[in-house]
């Protein structure tokens, strides 16, 4: 007789497809950080005295902090000496301003599915390229700049448009807001900015890929999207990394200004590498991703498929401010062999008639653990707050945890809350019942967990949707047994 | 005519218990046999072990299915090659469209034969034409598989996948279990448009109600583990009247 | 901080005090708690398990602790009667910290059932206590082991195996004193293979002074043993509460528990439930109810160690004024506990907006084939209900009281004893309206 579970037994391992390294030049500074290392990317990045200053500011702030430990998660020591601040692709050309880009990276790019060329790339999405610390190009600028919209590089954003960045940078997530977040207002290289003019709804998907490279260093970028009154964008990003057995660091920041009737919708497709089916290497995933509703009817909505990274450390967070403003969270984080997550988000309701929804699916295979931990906070003046919350664990196998960690704080008596939470798993009967049906078991358990997934991957642009489904196929395979 | 299925001394065992003690049956292309039998007689564990459920184990005998060992094929396998069992309890499969559902049985089953998979438009088609042949609402289509649909849907939905997947041997255990008599007719009607002359069914029965609807060319009594009586249709009637006892008394 | 360190200095000058009128099966525990609460001292206002909740200010106060054991004259068990109407108990009473008799008027528990002094039962039979005493609260937090500490007495209930007690036992707790005090309770309930009892325990305290009481109950249920346990507390705004009860279960054990906080000062209850045994099934369940500055603070595990074990848990506040209310709720899937059913609601209503509630439900889950889901809810009457009541006549407070007493309501029908059931439906329904809770013939009430 068969044993039970002997169905899910038979899959292969099969390797991380983005796992490849790029040989390309690449500036890298010592590593190490104290501030003559803030000071130095400052530098490199010939940036003005007063982001300097801010810098210098985050760094000290940092020193007098430690890693948080509350979360769900072990996470071995980092030697923060060890690592890389900076590390650049680029080919300095110091007569041209700009940089020539590498026909390697070109390439690398290209590998990933993301085309640099404007005729070749996906309809109706403009990209933000980001490799190591440095962004490499931005596509369609120029069609976007017609609408008053700008997109293009953080480090282009603080020369070219410096009030505007020091109007915004810092004021949704402060350097004193947690250890990470400390950590990348200090030393940050580049990410994205983005700017939407009043009344503008953005034509076209912006999107930011992120790529580590280089080995040793860290990655810490920066995006800041500002949607003034009455506008609207949906903006994408990706991320992959190469296969190595050492572990490297990411601490993003993503800050968003939302303000009046502005929307915003914010998806990330995180696959960095997950480390080996060991536990052996992987990406440290800690990002500090927050948005603020300034405005009345203000709309911020954050989708994320989670496959990547060793360690996620993440809670795309929502402050609703603006009366009448709304905030969403849908999100499946997939952990499979020893990758930890632990993801959520925080729905901070200030303003009059906010309203929230929170979706979270989480799949936990392997040896893995995955926990949900999310905020819902209702303040003495926000009268009549909604929020929903529903989270569902699915586990594959035995030898995995699923967890969920919800926090209500309610000091409003109008407020309605509500936290659901389930937990299943991917029964023999349903998967014979798809052998029967001549599905095989590899196959049916990709459908049953896109099934499962539905909820939240619907809330994605269609072709994110589409990369998004197989990424949660082929994250489980061996996933299972 | 060409034997399309031959059992031969079949034993199989659940947690160690033996259920199935000798089974012999032979079911030759276009004929449909019933299976008829008192509860526990083994009925649900044979077709469940037809198509390959983990759960049993044949300790004895064999199954040539097209001349091949039915026994060394997986579930899946068994499923290309055209055996088709509609449950007696079917699965929910949550947030599992049924279109998406069939499209990814359809063009495994394509794969397998060597064929390129449907095309969008021309699935969806065919999906109609079948939702048409057995009155499936395209509503229901568009729900998860099997979840919260009712006792009459689900039995529904399992003729409408039947339909898609056209097999060679279809096994429908139990079909009219939980089917008032509408809901029954309309199963009944569904097989019997499926039907052709070269595809056979195992219709697996308590009652006689189901097979006044579909005839069969052979009835088997099964009891104990092993067929004890088997003759053409008018043994059903004979049941019917005389009940099970008197073959429990004779064995 | 400092607090911890009083309290040490308090231990040390005082230790012979201490350690001389009791059993040293409570001395030798005493010891080992002694160093670990040295080393941890009172929780952080940051630490996880407390946050809202800061427990280290309350032991801020100068309290008297009685460690000479004078026993206080007044025969309060006498005067205080908390008597439920319709229902016959056995009963007896901690006064402080101390075990007293009560006169239960000829009537006698089953053969070998022992109702006792804590104390006197450790001095008189160790062995039958030893195996127990201080093994699930020994894992404790340091506010359990602060009450091993400097605990002296308590009760014992043990009831040796294949015995029902049917008459309900009941215990009433009282705080009594006229200066500011503290004392350190402990219980210890065994209930030995397919044995049986029901108990209630009540919780009163005097209402001038400041008090606080930490208690620390261990419940052993055995094989096929069953217990229901029903706590209420009615104390004041200015006594503190810090209850632990720990529970371990074995094969086929039940365990019922239900909690009300009827009124209260400064609570904080915690329950861990440890099923070890196969097949066992827990229940716990709590409705909290405040205003004024209370707060009320509900802790809970539920620990699925091994498969095929059944938990429920429903927790309901409802919060007036400036009350504030606090609900962790944990439940822990082992690995290999397969087969588990664990469930778990959380319903809160807040009646203003200077009350707070803080909801944690959590789960934690190491087996894939197991069941298991919470929900926690918090928002107010519904208003479509409350028009409709009022369109029929209902005056519009009047409607308030009938949904907030129908939302009470559910945790009460949880109850076994028809009688308490009546009794609480009462109590609640009074204390919505804003009466004191009098019972007949008590002084402390008159």
């Amino acid at each position: 007789m068969k044993k039970k579970n002997s169905l899910l037994k038979k899959l292969a391992n099969k390797a991380y497809e983005f796992g490849f390294v790029s040989k390309i030049k690449t500036d890298i500074i010592e590593t190490g950080l104290n501030e003559d290392t803030v000071r130095l990317i400052s530098e490199k990045k010939n940036e003005p005295e007063w982001l300097l200053e801010f810098r210098l500011q985050a760094y000290r702030h940092w020193l007098t902090l430690d890693m948080p430990t509350w979360a769900h998660l072990e996470i071995p020591s980092i030697d923060y000496q060890a690592i890389s601040y900076y590390a650049d692709p680029l080919k300095k050309n110091k007569e041209n301003k700009n940089k020539e880009i590498d026909p390697e990276l070109m390439k690398t790019f290209e590998k990933l599915g993301i085309p640099l060329e404007e005729r070749l790339a996906l309809s109706g999405t403009a990209v933000d390229a980001v490799m190591d610390s440095v962004s490499v190009k931005t596509t369609f600028k120029e069609e976007l700049k017609e609408k008053g919209i700008i997109f293009c590089s953080m480090s282009e954003a603080i020369q070219e448009y410096p009030d505007l960045v020091r109007q915004y940078l810092g004021t949704v997530v402060n350097y004193r807001d947690n250890f990470y977040a400390a950590l990348n207002t200090a030393v940050f290289s580049d990410g994205s900015f983005v700017y939407i003019p009043k009344g503008v709804r953005c034509p076209m998907e912006l999107s930011t890929y992120f790529r580590i490279n280089a080995a040793n260093t860290g990655q810490f970028e920066r995006t800041l999207i500002v949607a003034d009154d009455d506008s609207y964008v949906s903006y994408l990003e990706g991320c992959t990394a190469p296969m190595r057995d050492e572990n490297q660091l990411h601490a993003a920041i993503v800050e968003i200004v939302v303000m009046e009737n502005a929307e915003v919708k914010y998806s990330t497709v995180q696959n960095w590498y997950p480390g080996d089916a060991e536990g052996k290497g992987g990406v440290y995933n800690f990002v500090t991703k927050r948005g603020d509703c300034r405005g009345r009817n203000s709309k911020l909505s954050w989708t994320q498929v989670e496959t990547g990274s060793a360690i996620t450390w993440k809670y795309p967070s929502c402050i609703l401010r603006g009366d009448n403003s709304q905030g969403e969270f849908y999100s499946v984080a997939l952990t499979n062999n020893y990758q930890q997550a632990d993801t959520g988000t925080k729905m901070i309701h200030l303003g009059k008639n906010t309203r929230s929804t929170i979706i979270s699916k989480g799949i936990s295979a392997g040896k893995s653990q995955n926990s949900y931990r999310g905020l819902v906070r209702v303040s003495k003046n926000a009268d009549g707050a909604r929020n929903y919350s529903q989270c569902d664990s699915l586990l594959l196998g035995d030898k995995c945890g699923a967890h969920t960690f919800p926090y209500m704080d309610i000091h409003n008596n109008s407020a309605i809350v509500e936290h659901e939470a389930t937990t299943s798993k991917i029964s023999e009967d349903q998967l014979f019942y798809c052998n029967q049906r001549g599905i095989g078991t590899e196959e049916a358990i990709g459908l049953i967990v896109n099934g499962y997934a539905k909820e939240v991957l619907n809330k994605l642009p269609m072709e994110f949707a589409i990369e998004a489904q197989k990424l949660l196929s082929v994250s489980l395979e061996g996933a299972v047994g | 005519m060409e034997n399309l299925l031959e059992i031969k001394n079949l034993h199989a065992t659940i947690d160690g218990k033996e259920i199935l003690k000798g089974i012999n049956l032979t079911v030759k292309a276009g004929e449909v046999h019933a299976i008829m039998g008192p509860n526990g007689s083994g009925k649900s564990t044979l077709s469940n072990v037809l198509v390959g459920h983990p759960a049993y184990t044949v300790t004895e005998g064999e199954v040539i299915y097209k001349g091949k060992n039915l026994l060394e094929l997986a579930p899946e396998d068994r499923s290309h090659e055209g055996l088709f069992l509609s449950f007696q309890y079917p699965v929910e499969i949550p947030g599992v469209s049924i279109t998406n559902f069939m499209r990814a049985a359809v063009n495994a089953k394509r794969q397998y034969l060597g064929l390129e998979p449907m095309n969008a438009t021309e699935f969806l088609k065919m999906m109609r034409e079948k939702r048409a042949l057995v009155n499936l609402d395209s509503k229901l289509a568009n729900r998860s598989v099997n979840e919260g649909f009712s006792g009459g849907e689900k039995k529904r939905n399992e003729i409408f996948q039947m339909a898609v997947l056209e097999p060679t041997l279809s096994i429908l255990d139990e079909t009219d279990s939980g089917l008032d008599i509408d809901a029954l007719r309309i199963v009944a009607e569904g097989v019997n448009k499926l039907k052709r002359e070269d595809t056979s069914s195992i219709v697996i029965t308590h009652y006689q109600r189901l097979l006044d609807y579909i005839k069969p060319d052979i009835v088997h009594v099964l009891y104990n583990g092993k067929i004890v009586k088997t003759a053409g249709p008018e043994l059903v009637m004979e049941l019917e009247e005389r009940g099970y006892d008197w073959i429990k008394n004779e064995n | 901080m400092g607090n911890e360190k009083e309290y040490i200095a308090i231990f040390d000058s005082h230790r012979e005090l201490i350690d001389k009128p009791c059993a040293r099966l409570l001395n030798t525990e005493r010891a080992k708690a002694l160093e670990i609460f040295k080393s941890s001292g009172f929780p952080g206002p940051k630490e996880e398990n407390w946050l809202h909740t800061n427990v280290a200010k309350r032991f801020a106060t100068d309290y008297g602790m009685n460690l000479g054991r004078v026993m206080a004259e007044t025969g309060s068990h006498d005067i205080f009667i908390c008597d439920v109407p319709n229902l016959n108990t056995h009963k007896a009473y901690i006064v402080n910290d101390s075990f007293r008799a009560a006169d239960n008027k000829g009537k006698s528990l089953p053969q070998g059932v022992i109702l006792d002094s804590l104390n006197e039962i450790a001095k008189k039979n160790p062995t039958l206590l030893e195996p127990y005493y201080n093994r699930l609260a020994g894992d404790g937090d340091s506010i359990a082991q602060f009450n091993t500490t400097f605990t002296q007495d308590g009760i014992v209930l043990y009831i040796p195996k294949n015995t029902t007690v049917e008459e309900t036992i009941q215990i009433v707790a009282l705080l009594q004193s006229n200066v500011e005090m503290m004392s350190n309770r402990r219980l210890l309930i065994i209930l030995e293979e397919n044995s049986k009892a029901s108990l209630l325990l009540c919780d009163h305290s005097s209402l001038q002074k400041q008090t606080l009481s930490t208690q620390v109950t261990e419940i052993f249920i055995g094989r096929g043993a069953s217990l229901d346990m029903y706590e209420v507390e009615e104390t004041a705004l200015t006594n503190t509460r810090l209850g632990h009860i720990f529970v371990h279960q074995d094969r086929d054990s039940r365990f019922k528990h239900s909690n009300i906080t009827l009124t209260n000062g400064f609570t904080r209850n915690y329950v861990e439930v440890r099923l070890e045994g196969e097949g066992a099934e827990t229940s716990i369940n709590g409705l909290a109810i405040g205003d004024k500055k209370q707060h009320i603070d509900n802790r809970t595990i539920v620990d699925h160690k091994v498969s095929h074990c059944t938990s429920n848990e429903l927790y309901k506040y409802i919060l007036d004024e400036e009350s504030t209310g606090v609900f962790a709720g944990r439940m822990l899937i082992r690995p290999g506990a397969q087969h588990s059913v664990s469930e778990q609601t959380n319903r809160n209503l807040c009646l203003t907006s200077c009350a707070h509630m803080y909801a944690q439900p959590q789960l934690e889950i190491y087996a894939d084939d197991v069941k298991c889901s919470h929900g926690s809810t918090v928002g107010q009457l519904d208003e479509n209900a409350l028009f409709y009541m009022q369109q029929r006549g209902v005056p519009a407070d009047e409607a308030r009281h009938l949904l907030m007493y129908a939302f009470a309501g559910e945790v009460i029908e949880h109850i076994g004893i028809e009688a308490l059931r009546d009794r609480l439906h009462m109590l609640v329904e009074k204390r919505f309206r804003g009466e004191l809770n009098r019972c007949k013939g008590c002084n402390l009430c008159k």
